[in-house]
């Protein structure tokens, strides 16, 4: 259907313009829509909902680490039995707390929420076709996430509770239930979720592969495509190779818990009795886990950079600085995130040998991290910065990738790692570089793509309040992190004051936790200001931010199909902003370079002459046996 | 200190909220219709306010990273207590020291940016897509740090995972939930074969020793204690036995997975004595620990075992004085072949060393913990 749409648009508007004013039904429309636009509200609209309860779950399990006293009695209408008689939360629930706020946000909202939301809503409009190239699969797409998503909520309430091996499930503690309540049915429902979301997120990324190679408009040519594009293209390749590893995993994980097979089980005795399990490897499971848990961070952090990249261009009314620099570095890392998974594993009795290699090739990827770093701040040299919503966001989100990047240096170096490993330093380095930045962009993209999802514009004093409250936040919380990490502090640990070594800190802990709960509840500020615009805000123009890419070149209120007439014709690169010469310092990719001759490069002029070819270019989008 | 800073970061909202919606509502009012421009996301009254304030943030965060350290670098751990911690030591605060000045250097050139550039009507940005060398210098040089780092970081750890020297000192340590388990060779120096299809908790031989192996009789084990003499190489031999668990000794910057079905090991060299440690932090109730780093189910937080560095001939002494595991449960007997059974027998004492041996609490044996710790 989507493909038919698309051949329509190119052949005249009389014939789309019939499909469109055809009344579609409301569950058509809301709910088993087709169209792009919708599938990403739906995606968005899913993922800020599972990151209010990721982000409650944080709240609790920080309460405990900062007050292990604490009587969370008043917690008990909503945890029941997890809160035991004399008001403390149980500590088998305490791991899963951190087990499921570590899926939830990894793969619910920084996966599913970001990519889903962003490379639905922007590759069409922004490579200029009418949807994406199946816009079944695509709708298949977000309904397996949705079945995924409410597997993983059943698991919560299971009476043993949910998963609780952390959110890197390692056997034999995953495999074993008498190990763990949470490696009961918590763990099958985990399992079964985690497997429907990666086929979810592979019809997603085939789409959207497919619909970015196949489906760009005249004139678009893959070095005018803007970063936001080339980011959810290096995404989905990854999340294509990496994913069906970890389903892989996932299975073999299925086979050992339920079939009797001794994949990653050998030589354990656990209450009383030997298992016959006898030959297999824990440490197989985590190198198939982190060949997919390594490029996830990167899957989580591209988008971010593609967005990032679009807002800080488009707001500092200048060109993004290296723009062919700044896809060969992601390139750069797209490549090297699938050789880089082992130095998750420097300390797991690995071949100390494999340790050497993994280190050179982590410290390796620093390199291209650092260039777009660089590019991002040399952007805003002599730019003309408009501090909107989306704008602070975005230098936010640079901010915490450089402040996180930094001291991932230190712990690739596997010899620094051994003592840092599995401490707060791990925590405080990825929820700045990884976490925090992925978020940031996430909700930059929200302030600045919102108009373009609803027509309105969302208000910009409640989005400053919610930029400086996070951001002043999010430093509050993990710098202080760091020290606590310094000191050796273990993760995934319920209290710590059974250590004396380990006994200190509890005045840096309560800084933490309120500053994670203000954190967290500043979040409902936004959450307020995106659905009160969402009906009640200020109606935006068809390009309020006066940018460059094709999705403004959409209507207020984005029909069926992007572009009421034909689609767009490109000419050049998303980023003629403050071009010398030009009247405005905007320049749409829509407008030919005929029509600037006063602000034209010699090369550009030469171009002139293939106007007329780009424009008679004709598709032929039937489907040929 | 802490509330004072929890106080004006409050106080700090509050007068931001305040600032822009006050200025917003004067200009407002000032510029009545030109709101409704089409240009909806042109700079606004608080474009300066946030300019300023992004860099007001970070000379407090610049203010505030550095006291924050200088105050709390007082809790960090002591000195390490091991001759490759110390190397380990050394080359992550190079680290640390490299990559604190990419800290403030970098978020400064971000924040003074955002300042100094912030929206003029009278500018226009420069239309700057490019630079070619600047970009080579930029790619280069992290690439030229990285590389010393990898190469130093090399170095180190081929040095820390190598072989251990021929003389080391060989203590096998166990994981289970939720505790540690040493076991020593005994005065023969070697250890017996163990089985994990022979561990019973019940009988007293949670470690599986197999008493067909004459070289298990004199192995005696410990459940509360981990001692490792000083200024000698020592190497744990580290086993799993349910899950997986990871040794970690914070002032030794020692840690390693413990991993069922495949032993690994970790090599070091204490050379501070705990005594000499309690001297040196004027703490008499000071302990060397060891904890357990990788999540192992519920009471993963209470995996504590103390771990004693004592001086060589200490050591000697405390070895000595322990009782094979067979000595104290002398039931075990019954899995010793016929043919060893006169060896073994040596190791089972009469009924007055036994009673002896019950009362003995520093030999803390691991039958009674294990009986009490399996419900």
């Amino acid at each position: 259907m989507a493909a038919h749409s698309i051949a329509e648009g190119h052949h005249g508007h009389a014939e789309h313009g019939h499909e469109e004013h055809h009344e579609q039904g409301f569950f058509s429309k809301y709910i088993f829509s087709l169209d792009h636009k919708t599938i990403a509200k739906q995606y968005l609209i899913s993922g800020i909902l599972w990151a209010v309860l990721g982000g409650l779950m944080s709240v609790i399990f920080r309460l405990q680490l900062a007050f292990p006293d604490m009587d969370m009695s008043f917690l008990k209408p909503v945890l029941g039995h997890w809160i035991n008689e004399s008001g403390k939360l149980d500590n088998n629930f305490y791991l899963a707390l951190v087990t499921m706020h570590g899926t939830i946000m990894v793969f619910f909202v920084l996966t599913a929420g970001l990519s889903g939301t962003f490379s639905n809503l922007l590759i069409p409009l922004q490579v200029g076709a009418r949807d994406m190239a199946s816009g079944f699969m695509n709708m298949i797409s977000y309904w397996l996430f949705f079945l995924a998503g409410v597997i993983m909520f059943v698991s919560i309430f299971l009476p043993h509770g949910p998963a609780g091996g952390g959110w890197v499930i390692y056997p034999p503690l995953s495999a074993l239930e008498e190990a763990n309540p949470g490696s009961g049915a918590g763990m099958t429902l985990w399992l079964t979720s985690m497997a429907i979301f990666i086929a979810s997120s592979l019809l997603g990324s085939i789409n959207y592969v497919t619909t970015i190679l196949n489906l760009r408009t005249k004139g678009m040519s893959m070095d005018k495509l803007p970063l936001t594009i080339w980011s959810f293209l290096f995404t989905a390749i990854l999340g294509i190779l990496s994913f069906p590893v970890l389903f892989s995993a996932a299975l073999l994980l299925i086979f050992d818990r339920s079939f009797g097979t001794s994949f990653y089980l050998s030589d354990i005795y656990i209450q009383g009795q030997a298992l016959p399990n006898q030959g297999g490897s824990p440490i197989l499971f985590q190198h198939l886990f982190w060949f997919l848990g390594h490029p996830e961070v990167y899957i989580v952090i591209l988008p971010a950079f593609g967005i990032s990249s679009e807002v800080i261009s488009t707001n500092s009314r200048k060109p993004i600085f290296g723009y062919k620099a700044m896809i060969l570095s992601m390139l750069g890392i797209m490549f090297l995130a699938f050789i880089v998974w082992a130095h998750h594993m420097f300390v797991t009795g690995m071949n100390p040998f494999l340790g050497s290699i993994f280190m050179l090739l982590t410290l390796i990827i620093a390199v291209p991290s650092a260039v777009k770093g660089f590019n991002y701040i040399t952007t805003l040299w002599r730019g003309n910065l408009i501090f909107t919503p989306a704008m602070l966001f975005a230098i936010g989100m640079v901010s915490f990738f450089v402040s996180g990047g930094l001291t991932g240096i230190v712990l690739g170096n596997a010899a620094l790692d051994i003592q840092l490993h599995d401490t707060y330093f791990v925590v405080a380095h990825f929820h700045l570089v990884m976490g925090s930045a992925a978020f940031f962009a996430m909700i930059a993209g929200v302030y600045h793509w919102f108009p373009k999802m609803y027509g309105r514009m969302m208000n910009s004093t409640l989005g400053y309040i919610h930029f400086w409250i996070s951001f002043i936040g999010v430093y509050m919380v993990f710098i202080p992190m760091h020290y606590i990490g310094i000191a050796g502090f273990p993760r995934r640990y319920y209290q710590w004051s059974g250590f004396k070594v380990f006994d200190t800190f509890a005045d840096l802990n309560i800084v933490i936790t309120l500053a994670a709960v203000v954190t967290v509840f500043a979040q409902f500020i936004f959450i307020y200001n995106f659905f009160y615009s969402m009906f009640k805000g200020k109606k935006a123009s068809a390009n309020p931010w006066k940018a460059n890419t094709l999705e403004w070149t959409t209507p207020v209120e984005v029909g069926h199909g992007n572009w009421p007439g034909e689609i767009p014709t490109v000419y050049r690169w998303p980023y003629d902003y403050s071009k010398p010469g030009a009247p405005d310092d905007f320049i749409p990719q829509t407008v030919p370079f005929s029509a600037t001759p006063e602000s034209n490069t010699p090369e550009e002029n030469d171009l002139i002459a293939k106007e007329k070819e780009i424009e008679n270019i004709k598709y032929d989008y039937s489907i040929h046996d | 200190m802490i509330y004072i800073i929890a106080i004006l970061a409050i106080l700090f909202v509050v007068l931001t909220f305040k600032v822009i919606s006050q200025t917003r509502k004067i200009i407002n009012k000032n510029r009545g219709t030109e709101e409704d421009s089409e240009y909806l996301g042109a700079a606004d009254s608080a474009n300066n306010f946030n300019a300023a304030a992004l860099l007001i943030f970070w000379i407090l965060a610049v203010v505030g990273t550095t006291w924050s350290y200088i105050h709390y670098s007082q809790y960090f751990l002591p000195e390490a207590s091991s001759v490759h911690g110390r190397e380990t030591d050394f080359w992550f605060w190079v680290s640390m020291g490299i990559i604190t000045v990419a800290f403030f250097l970098v978020n400064t050139f971000l924040f003074l940016f955002s300042y100094v550039y912030r929206y003029s009507k009278q500018r226009k940005s420069a239309f700057y897509t490019h630079n070619n060398t600047l970009e080579i210098i930029w790619t280069t040089v992290p690439a030229v740090v990285m590389t010393g780092l990898v190469l130093s970081g090399l170095v180190v750890w081929n040095k820390i995972t190598g072989e251990a020297p021929e003389d080391a000192e060989v203590i096998e340590i166990t994981g289970r939930q939720f505790a540690w388990m040493v076991r020593y060779s005994g005065e023969d120096g070697e250890f017996g074969k163990s089985n994990y299809k022979l561990m019973d908790d019940g009988s007293g031989n949670p470690l599986g020793l197999d008493f067909a192996d004459a070289n298990s009789f004199d192995d005696f084990s410990n459940s509360t204690e981990l001692h490792i003499p000083k200024g000698k190489p020592v190497l744990l031999k580290i086993k799993a036995r349910d899950v997986l668990h990871s040794v970690f000794i914070p002032h030794m910057r020692v840690k390693m997975d413990a991993v069922p079905g495949m032993p690994t090991k970790f090599w070091f060299i204490a050379d501070k004595s705990t005594a000499e440690m309690k001297a040196a932090l004027n703490d008499s109730e000071f302990d060397y620990e060891i904890a357990c780093t990788e999540i192992c189910g519920k009471s993963h937080f209470g995996m504590r075992m103390v771990l004693k560095v004592d001086e060589p001939e200490e050591y000697e002494k405390w070895k000595r004085e322990q009782k094979p595991v067979l000595t104290l449960n002398p039931d075990l007997l019954v899995n010793v072949p016929e043919n060893l059974k006169a060896r073994a027998l040596k190791y089972i004492e009469t009924e007055a060393p036994a009673a002896e041996a019950a009362t003995d609490s520093t030999a803390a044996p691991v039958a009674a913990v294990a009986a009490v710790e399996t419900k």
